[in-house]
């Protein structure tokens, strides 16, 4: 054969200047696909003067970084990012393209995708070859896992989240060939970026958290959701949710664990008023102790969790955080 | 006229979705029979195009693809105010990606005749894959805003929108015809109104089928899908459990012994 199989790509993208660190990830993952495949890695790099930041991504195994710098790609706007990414597809013909299921890789994934006719995968949990080399792109659906593939259209693109994969040890400095690209003056002609403004979100932070207290549909109403938010705080606890109290509004997306949300890997976890589905629990399997509270001695959530207590978590609550308190002022 | 085309998807009620299930042994889908209902999002979508005719007024399309008793939802937004309902169906639509869920409906609004503005939910409950309003932007070859929480429409062709993004927002402006992918920040989808019931029930649903569509099989359903199922696994869990049991008070006290014993105050 030698030399058929068109390169791996991923899309680094970076926050002022920097490179995320799910762009890190899916870079190291990239790279046992790009060996297993006998093809090279090659990571597009879009920002403003962010050259000096380049290095990190040969250090985690890039073959090959297209730079493109230029003030109006400072900040990621659809219409530009994708202009760019699409011509050098189509030039390069990647067998693989992996983007990070940021709020920009959402976007930007399927615009791609659909310029070059090809497939997408989102929230994949794992990427795997399978047999014919086809990329495997694993997520859970259905209490199972299912997995997917794009057989004929190149390239088999993939959203993967933060957290999915490790981050490739980069302290080491590495050798690859860094290629301009020429990014002209042209002027959006139906977009235009006014103005990015950050928040600070409230409240521990899910990602970095050592506890997890994650509440679900079993809250029933605000006042349910305000004891799980309750035994949180008594407990220096990230909070986090399943999906149905962030539809009901009780709290913010980017509190959602999950395959479409967020992946933690705190030393405890404690699941209250959720079922167990698979969806939520992908996001925490990399958490040490796991505790569950649910009304139901059937739930799903018994199976894959360390203890487990049958309850009523609105009755509940009330009296564990009572004893957390109680627990406290003795040690004090 | 300012033509509005609002995307709505009938999903299995997510109260009841995860009765659908992987058989272990025979690898295939346990069929519950779970009801449909209307995409949450996609009533923000809804309300948000209602609001938007009886300020710059205009006639609000409301199109799904899916099977028969996804009408069901289009008399729903003809409830809430839609003007018309069109239902995609065709055996040949099936088992469609989102890729070619976003062209079919693509064709679709392409055969409403030209929208000033497709307003789509971000994410659907059970596909949940966040791709179908900018797949079909390019369809269609509009620009497109996901996660957008605020629209200030005008007369005017460029309209000002906020959008998420991780830890914030953008402002952006953006021209019409435009596709925007709604969020549930954007609004408080209305009530139906026992009125609009009986308006709806007046009017019909228009059903185009494959024929209608006039593009080649191809493109469409699982033919037109780029990414297939290639399998179906049960996921098997690691832990081990060990149920904590007595009374209310014993089970909190047990719990926080071992919360103390794991290092955790
Ligand atoms: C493509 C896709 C992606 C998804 N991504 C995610 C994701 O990233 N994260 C996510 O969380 N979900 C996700 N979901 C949704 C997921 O499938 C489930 O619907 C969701 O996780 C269920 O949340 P839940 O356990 O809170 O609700 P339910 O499944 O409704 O469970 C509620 C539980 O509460 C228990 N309960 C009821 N009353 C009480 C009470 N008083 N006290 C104690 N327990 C009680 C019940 O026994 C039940 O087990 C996704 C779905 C799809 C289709
Ligand atoms: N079959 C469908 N019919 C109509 N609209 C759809 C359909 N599938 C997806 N959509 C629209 O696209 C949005 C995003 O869906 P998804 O990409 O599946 O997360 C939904 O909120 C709907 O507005």
């Amino acid at each position: 054969m030698g030399g058929s199989t068109g390169p791996v790509w991923v899309f680094a993208e970076q926050s002022d200047g920097s490179v995320l660190p799910v762009s890190l990830e899916l870079t190291g993952q990239a790279r046992k696909l790009a060996d297993e495949l006998g093809t090279s890695l090659e990571v597009i790099f879009l920002g403003d003067a962010v050259r000096e930041n380049t290095q990190i991504l040969f250090n985690a195994g890039a073959d090959k970084v297209y730079l493109g710098e230029h003030p109006d790609l400072k900040f990621y706007q659809s219409e530009r990012y994708m202009q760019i990414i699409v011509k050098l597809a189509q030039e390069h013909q990647p067998e693989i393209f992996l983007l990070g299921s940021t709020a920009t890789g959402k976007e930007l994934a399927p615009l791609v995708a659909a310029k070059l006719k090809t497939g997408l995968t989102a929230h994949c949990i794992d990427l795997t070859l399978d047999q014919e080399k086809r990329l495997e792109q694993i997520i859970p659906a259905y209490g199972g896992l299912i997995s997917i593939v794009c057989p004929e259209k190149r390239p088999q693109m993939a959203t993967i989240a933060k957290g999915v994969f490790l981050k490739p040890d980069t302290s080491e400095p590495k050798q690859g060939e860094l290629v301009l690209l020429e990014i002209g003056n042209e002027q959006d002609q139906r977009i235009e970026l006014l103005n990015v403004v950050y928040e600070e979100t409230e409240g521990v932070p899910l990602e970095s958290a050592a506890v997890v207290v994650a509440g679900g549909a079993g809250a029933k109403d605000l006042e349910g959701w305000q004891q799980i938010v309750d035994l949180a705080d008594e407990m220096g606890a990230a909070l986090g949710s399943t999906r149905p109290p962030v539809d009901e509004g009780w709290v913010e997306l980017d509190r959602m664990i999950g395959q479409s949300g967020k992946m933690v890997a705190p030393e405890l976890y404690i699941g209250v008023g959720l079922s167990g589905e698979l969806q939520h629990m992908v996001g925490i399997t990399g958490a040490k102790l796991m505790v569950a509270v649910n009304s139901e001695p059937k739930a799903p959530v018994f199976e894959q969790v360390d203890y487990g207590i049958v309850d009523d978590c609105r009755e509940f609550l009330p009296v564990l955080i009572e004893n957390i308190k109680a627990y406290k002022a003795d040690k004090a | 006229m300012f033509k509005i085309v609002v995307l709505v998807k009938a999903v299995p009620d997510p109260k009841r979705a995860s009765e659908i299930k992987i058989d272990p042994r025979t690898k295939t889908l346990t069929r519950a029979d779970v009801p449909l209902v209307m995409n949450q999002l996609d009533k923000h979508a809804m309300e948000s195009a209602l609001a938007l005719k009886s300020r710059v007024g205009g006639e609000i399309t409301a199109i799904s693809m899916g099977p028969p008793p996804a009408a069901a939802i289009l008399k729903e937004c003809l409830a809430m105010g839609a003007d018309h309902g069109v239902l995609l169906s065709d055996r040949a639509f099936g088992g469609a990606d989102a890729y070619a869920t976003a062209y079919t409906l693509a064709k679709g609004i392409e055969k409403v005749g030209s929208a000033d503005l497709v307003l789509c939910g971000m994410a659907s409950s059970d596909g949940s894959t966040e791709w179908v309003g900018s797949e079909l932007s390019v369809f269609l070859d509009l620009p497109v805003v996901t996660g957008v929480k605020e629209i200030i429409g005008s007369s005017e062709p460029w309209w000002q929108v906020k959008a998420h993004i991780d830890n914030g927002y953008r402002e952006l402006k953006v021209k019409l015809p435009a596709v925007l992918a709604v969020t549930r920040e954007l609004n408080t989808p209305r009530n139906i109104s026992f009125s609009g019931i009986i308006k709806a029930r007046k009017k019909e649903i228009t059903v185009w089928d494959f024929d209608a569509l006039g593009v080649p099989e191809s493109s469409l359903g699982l033919a037109g899908s780029p990414t297939i199922i290639s399998d179906l696994r049960v996921s098997e869990s690691k832990r081990e459990v060990e149920m904590i049991e007595g009374t209310r008070e014993e089970k909190a006290e047990m719990l926080v012994q071992k919360f103390a014993d794991a290092g955790t105050f």
